[in-house]
């Protein structure tokens, strides 16, 4: 392998961070508003939820599926926990006789139900064989009938206080929210580097029959992986259902589209058994800058989708020349 | 006589239609390299299948170490001490070597630990491959290794698993002759470790190289089990063709001479060397050789299918310049591929559609639209002519015997004016009675003047239909023989003559 080699090889596998120090740099060039410790921290806040979604979704995505599901997730959570959590004195709630329920207890209830559709899903991918795509297709309009059925299409408002401190509080300066990204940024880096899983992950993307013939159970691997992102979305749902004050049924409509813009702009491949956390952290902060910086330049939201779409193909394009050269 | 480790006895294995086994016996010595030859189609690679349990026997004995065992997966024989380093290999490319030998049993920080301990996993690496004498980063990608390397890392690890029978098919396949010395030098050290090799290989000069025994079957039976020391090259290739022709070929002679297409000099890296021939008006020209001898490949080169790195192709005296499909098509070619099931039929499209899709120009109408009545009308005749059994044209060709998927595919070409057609293995996996008319086909349309490239893996085949016969060997062309010169014994000379030369 020769240098010139060597160098393109540590550019292309740093592109993705260049791009984004280049976006920070020239956004705090041109608005005064951009560096300032407020509008990253928002930048954070909004993109936490979406973030915890999309490192979820790149698991799926890695070992060669996706998950269509997550965002009807995110609103069947919000529905769930949001109903278990509204002010005693509130009149019109939807379950009218319910107890006085611990938001503590309304989150691991949440949390359990969204993640039992990740179950769901990895069982029909894993034991029908049903193409990802179909299989969370087909979850993703059922938890979003689901979630209009409970809720009658009404919005579900007036929550606790106590609930509402999840997702609105904060540990110094630093919102609650983002602590929970952090942490769960931090938890998928360590599967995928440091547990036996995460090297499954890899290789049933990767490779599925190398990882059959090792001994790899590759099936109950796909449960755990369709369960994990999941369980990422209920999170998600449950801080952003907090941070809105009510749950809405509509909530997530649409969030899977940019967990899996995310996680392809951060490089995970969905040909299979390429991705990394750090790269997926640069994909999500990459489309949450963007955000940011085209409302601060005061361009237009329906120009800023059109910038978003070119963005994710460009990247995927990059992605793929960059994989066709080494070959 | 040394201590035998493996004990094979009296092993069948039937499946739907073919006794792929019949009562075949085999053993093997302890540290000692077994070689197991046969002809495509022999049984070498079932039997094995049956001692890594991918395809368990149905009837035998496998005695290991003295003691009876089953063998009922993959997994089983791995905790047995058997590995299998396949043909293709199979690792995880984008992961890295050390990552790919340990997969699925990853050391762990301790015994309860969640945490993968990469440190050991690295380090474990590092011996095995010192060991084992390979210069190789346990980090590196596999991806970026070629193919010799990767192959290395499958036998370290079969090393790692302490497994004490390695079994290798075909593994010099895809090697070059440096990488090849690298192999057997590994094959020594494998054997000074007490290892024993079941080398199954097509290659003569390897078996009097590395092998210390040699059992040939042939058919699903044993022939031959004998030390490589009481063996030469005839009585191998005997041994391994000594079949009689029983199948009837329809063939009549047509008397050609003029040249429809000249080939000079192709070259297609690490694959095709020089290769250089010519097809007569109205000749069926047999291509045979091994698998994997790069056959198919010169094909696709030809074909446009392929990269073609030098050398030109005339058609008719007239240079050509063939760089896709659709090239070769305007110039009058067709080509069968070898796996019709994978990129020659689409299964869930008509007969009907299947039969124009490579024509459709053909049937335009006002420039837009399909002339519904001349496809019909052609697809009809075609039908009658090639003899196509089929319920109706609009029945889905995926339901269709292969005999009469295979003769759409004939019509495909013929559709397009062909006037030379590549066939590749055109009755590989067809029933008798449908190859016999596959072959009629063949000779009636050669009669009719067509150019006819037949690449076939079937002796018989090749020796019954053939006007003149081109041998590959290693992406070479070896010999070039008459209809009167065609034997098996010389076929299978030139076919494993490993130097370019006859092996004789």
């Amino acid at each position: 392998m020769n240098k010139e080699n060597g160098f393109m090889k540590l550019a292309n596998k740093y592109a993705i961070f260049f791009i984004l120090l280049v976006m920070i740099f020239a956004l705090s060039f041109l608005s005064p508003y951009f560096l300032t410790g407020q509008n990253l921290i928002n930048v954070l806040i909004t993109e936490s939820g979406r973030g915890i979604l999309a490192l979820g979704v790149a698991f799926t995505i890695m070992s060669k599926g996706i998950d269509l599901s997550v965002g009807s997730v995110v609103s069947l959570v919000s529905v769930i926990v949001a109903s278990m959590v509204q002010d005693p004195t509130y009149t019109a709630r939807i379950f009218p006789n319910m107890p006085y329920v611990p938001a503590i207890v309304a989150v691991i209830v949440g949390l359990v139900v969204g993640t039992l559709v990740g179950v769901i899903n990895g069982m029909l991918i894993a034991y029908t064989g049903i193409p990802p795509f179909i299989a969370t297709l087909g979850t993703q309009i059922i938890a979003r009938g689901i979630a209009l059925i409970i809720t009658n299409a009404y919005p579900v408002p007036m929550l606790r206080q106590d609930f509402k401190d999840i997702g609105q509080g904060s540990i110094g300066v630093i919102p609650n929210v983002v602590i929970v990204f952090a942490v769960i940024a931090i938890l998928a880096y360590v599967l995928l580097n440091h547990t036996k899983f995460g090297k499954n992950v890899y290789a049933i993307g990767g490779n599925v029959n190398a990882a059959r013939t090792s001994g790899i159970k590759v099936e109950k691997n796909l449960v755990a992986i369709y369960a994990f992102s999941a369980f990422c979305a209920s999170l998600a749902g449950v801080l952003i259902t907090s941070r809105a004050a009510s749950g809405i049924a509509t909530l997530g409509n649409g969030y899977e589209t940019d967990a899996i813009a995310a996680a392809t702009i951060g490089g995970v491949s969905h040909a299979g058994g390429i991705g990394t956390v750090p790269g997926i952290l640069a994909g999500i902060l990459i489309l949450g800058i963007l955000n940011n910086g085209l409302l601060l330049l005061g361009i237009s939201p329906y120009l800023q989708q059109i910038i978003k779409g070119c963005i994710i193909i460009g990247a995927v394009v990059f992605d793929m020349r960059k994989n066709a050269k080494k070959r | 006589m040394e201590e035998s480790i493996l004990e094979m006895k009296d092993i069948v294995r039937t499946f739907p239609g073919v006794k792929a086994l019949n009562d075949v016996n085999f053993s093997l010595q302890k540290g000692s390299v077994h070689a197991l030859m046969g002809e495509n189609g022999a049984g070498k690679s079932t039997l094995m299948k049956c001692l890594v349990g991918i395809n368990p026997p149905d009837s035998g004995k496998i005695i290991l170490k003295g003691q009876q065992v089953v063998i009922p997966n993959p997994l089983v024989a791995r905790n047995l001490g058997i590995a299998m380093i396949y043909q293709e290999l199979n690792p995880v490319l984008e992961r890295s070597v050390m990552e790919n030998i340990w997969l699925g049993r990853e050391p762990m920080k301790s015994k309860k630990s969640v945490f993968v301990d990469h440190k050991a996993m690295y380090d474990n690496t590092k011996t095995l491959l010192a060991d084992l004498e390979l210069d190789l980063d346990p980090k590196q990608r596999v991806k970026e290794l070629s193919v010799a390397k990767m192959q290395m890392i499958e036998i370290a690890k079969a090393i790692s698993f302490n497994a004490d029978i390695v079994i290798m098919d075909e593994p010099t396949s895809a090697l070059t002759n440096n990488e090849v010395e690298h192999l057997f030098s590994m094959i020594e050290r494998l054997k000074k470790r007490g290892v024993s090799v079941i080398y199954i290989t097509h290659k003569m000069d390897e078996i009097f190289r590395v092998a210390d025994k040699v059992t040939v079957l042939r058919d699903g039976t044993n022939v031959v089990t004998k030390p490589v020391a009481e063996l030469d090259i005839n009585s191998l290739i005997t041994a391994m063709v000594g079949r009689e022709l029983t199948e009837m070929f329809p063939k009549t002679n047509v008397p050609s001479s003029d040249v429809r297409m000249e080939v000079r000099h192709l070259e297609v890296s690490n694959l095709i060397h020089d290769a250089s021939f010519d097809l007569r008006k109205g000749e069926i020209l047999g291509v045979s050789g091994l698998v994997g001898a790069g056959r198919t490949e010169m094909m696709e080169a030809i074909f446009g299918l392929r990269q073609k790195n030098a050398g030109e192709i005339l058609i008719d005296g007239q240079k050509k310049n063939i760089n896709s499909p659709v090239d070769a098509i305007n110039c009058h070619m067709g080509f069968l591929i070898e796996d019709r099931r994978l990129t020659g039929i689409i299964p869930v499209l008509s007969v009907k559609n299947n039969t124009i899709i490579a024509n459709l120009d053909r049937y335009k109408k006002a420039k837009m639209f399909l002339d519904h009545k001349k496809i019909n009308k052609d697809c009809t005749e075609y039908r009658e002519m090639l003899n196509i059994k089929t319920p109706s044209l609009e029945a889905l060709i995926q339901n269709l015997s292969g005999g009469n998927q295979q003769k759409v595919l004939v019509a495909r070409w013929l559709l397009t004016d062909s006037d030379i057609l590549i066939l590749d293995e055109p009755t590989r996996g067809i029933d008798v009675g449908a190859k016999a008319e596959i072959h009629s086909l063949i000779t009636k349309l050669a009669s009719e003047g067509k150019s006819i490239i037949m690449v076939s893996s079937e002796m018989p085949e090749v020796i019954g239909m053939s006007d003149r016969v081109m041998v590959v060997c290693q992406g070479r062309i070896t010999a070039m023989l008459d209809r009167k010169d065609l034997n098996q014994e010389t076929i299978m000379r030139y076919a494993t003559s490993t130097n370019g030369h006859a092996a004789a």
